[in-house]
């Protein structure tokens, strides 16, 4: 027997990983890509430096909301418990 | 004394008790003592849930240690700290659904119980249960002292009598209350921490007049507070990102975390607290390390790291407030303990004594155990804490790198990957232990990375390797549907 829900079960896990890799490359590519130079010269939004409101104060809103669109619009739900065990109570 | 600051702390102790205390209604009355005990029942609901993952999670080091260092070093601690966003979802992500429901057909109550029907292996249940029992210890002891510390910096009191007062009130509710009284207080104190974070920046920014004010100064102390690199400029991006491994994905492997993952009522609760967890694990992250940094100029000169905190709360806030945002790390701690002291108890509990000593035991006799089992541990760790190891924010890093080494491949393999097996395991969570301990000891900063990685990435080959060789010379007892 194939149990379906082990395939909603391998999708979801597959884009907890694709969030995760999506995740890393915002944080490290805003984060070096804008700090690398003289922190002397940086630009500031919000008072603070580029780099950071892109990569942690950005990057933070931008997660959170693909995190809510994810669960919100791809993940199932399905019963945890078998259907021969739906009597047992705890 | 200060008895503004005292009150709130006070006040939040009290109400914690009365949590652990309506707990023990469901420890007396239910059916199955060792579902509810160590797992609540399997009944937590999304926001619970949520708040016990992030309560747990979030310690001393998020509330004391990591400010402290964000303050020495500036930013790029900071950069270094987000990477703990990625836990709040991907934990949920990865385990998820698989584990609840494998947990379930298991009969599962504890991680260990999971790899033990998973793997069929006595070797599996003995490893496992010792790395938990010695990294969990350490990581209890590490967070005792922080939390006496505190106590003892707040109230004047001697370091002996903080420690005191702060044991007695964890031990007495996770010892009567069991798993459902930890995840109820955890809920509590996530919500503090989570206040405590808000009010406390607020009133940082404005004590320091305003971001751009602040930003000026620390460029005028040391422009390297502001970039990435940290204040010496040692902050290599690879040792910054290597952070990933060990508080971000590396987190799957975590026993305390992992069981929550089990604990869940349904697909609903686990969703919410997929989206509950991560904005405020996101939040509690950036808060308190941009706190750490921001207190910089309002409170120059700051040699002990882990003062800076508490230090700063108290110049910063009107005493009632400042007793409320001090509650944080009070909460923070307790919960991580709590959480810990509950899964030791079933590593020896459920793991040893009925595996391994008694498996007839009565349900009596296993209540009997637990309480004791419970009450033994919280204490010794007690006795172990009043000659304080200095730095508390390595002790803790040291207990997550180790159980991450161990149990990440077994608990993820186990799951998703028909051909892992015993051996695989087995010699995984060695070759994890092992390397971890030898490279902390010998090369810490191995290629310029955490401690971690590298023996992550080796018991990862152990495991794919060891599996494969040896997968068609054993028949599992159980077929196991992927």
């Amino acid at each position: 027997m194939k149990d379906k829900r082990f395939k909603v079960a391998h999708k979801e896990a597959k884009i907890g990983i694709a969030l995760v890799i999506f995740n890393f490359i915002w944080w490290f590519g805003f984060a070096y890509g804008l700090g690398s130079g003289d922190p002397a010269h940086y630009n500031y939004i919000f008072g603070l430096p580029e780099w950071f409101f892109y990569s942690c104060v950005l990057g933070f809103i931008v997660i959170g909301i693909l995190v809510i669109l994810a669960v919100k619009f791809l993940f199932s739900d399905v019963p945890f418990e078998d259907e021969e065990e739906s009597g047992e109570r705890t | 004394m200060n008895w503004g600051v005292i009150f709130p702390l006070l006040l939040f102790l009290i109400v914690i008790f009365l949590i652990g205390f309506w707990a023990n209604k469901f420890v007396k009355s239910t059916d199955s003592f060792l579902q509810e005990y160590f797992l609540g029942g399997r009944q937590l609901g999304g926001f619970v849930l949520a708040m016990t993952m992030i309560a747990t999670y979030g310690s001393a080091s998020s509330f004391i240690g990591g400010p402290g260092v964000a303050y020495t070093r500036g930013l790029g601690w900071v950069l270094l700290s987000m990477a703990q966003l990625s836990t709040g979802y991907f934990v949920l992500m990865v385990l998820g659904k698989k584990f609840a429901i494998m947990a379930r057909q298991y009969k599962a109550i504890t991680l260990i119980d999971f790899l033990k029907e998973r793997y069929q292996s006595h070797a599996v249940v003995i490893i496992s249960a010792v790395s938990i029992i010695v990294f969990l210890f350490s990581a209890m002891a590490a967070q005792w002292v922080g939390g006496a510390r505190l106590i003892e910096s707040l109230t004047g009191l001697s370091y002996t009598s903080a420690l005191f007062i702060f044991a007695v009130s964890v031990l007495v509710y996770v010892i009567i209350g069991g798993f459902r009284a930890v995840a109820l207080t955890d809920a509590v104190q996530g919500v503090i921490m989570f206040i405590g974070t808000a009010v406390l920046l607020v009133a940082t920014i404005i004590a320091g007049g305003g971001i751009p004010n602040i930003m000026a100064d620390l460029v005028a102390e040391n422009p390297n507070l502001v970039s990435p690199y940290g204040a010496a400029r040692d902050l290599t991006p690879l040792y910054v990102s290597s952070f990933w491994i060990l508080v971000g994905v590396g987190v799957v492997g975590l026993p305390q975390i992992t069981v929550r993952a089990m604990s869940y009522k349904n697909s609903k609760a686990m969703h919410k607290a997929i989206v509950i967890g991560t904005l405020v694990i996101g939040f509690i992250m950036l808060g308190m390390h941009l706190i750490g940094v921001f207190a910089r100029p309002i409170l120059p000169g700051i040699e002990v790291g882990d003062t800076v905190m508490p230090t700063l709360t108290l110049k910063v806030l009107p005493p009632l407030l400042a007793g409320l945002v001090l509650a944080a790390p009070m909460a923070a701690i307790m919960s991580t303990v709590d959480s810990l002291l509950i899964l030791v108890s079933s590593a020896i509990t459920k793991d040893i004594y009925l595996n391994y000593i008694n498996p007839n035991a009565s349900e009596e006799q296993v209540k009997r155990t637990s309480f004791w089992v419970t009450t033994i541990i919280g204490v010794s760790v007690v006795l172990f804490a009043l000659s304080p190891p200095d730095l508390l924010i390595w002790l803790n890093l040291f207990s997550f790198g180790g159980l991450e080494s161990v149990f990440i491949w077994p608990v993820v393999f186990g799951l998703y990957w028909s051909k892992g097996n015993k051996y695989g395991a087995i010699s995984s969570m060695i070759i994890g232990m092992g390397s971890y301990i030898m490279f902390d000891r010998l090369l810490p900063n191995a290629l310029g990375m955490h401690t971690v990685v590298l023996p992550i990435f080796l018991s990862l080959i152990a495991y794919v390797i060891v599996s494969l060789i040896s997968h068609k010379s054993i028949r599992t007892k159980k077929a196991i549907d992927f």
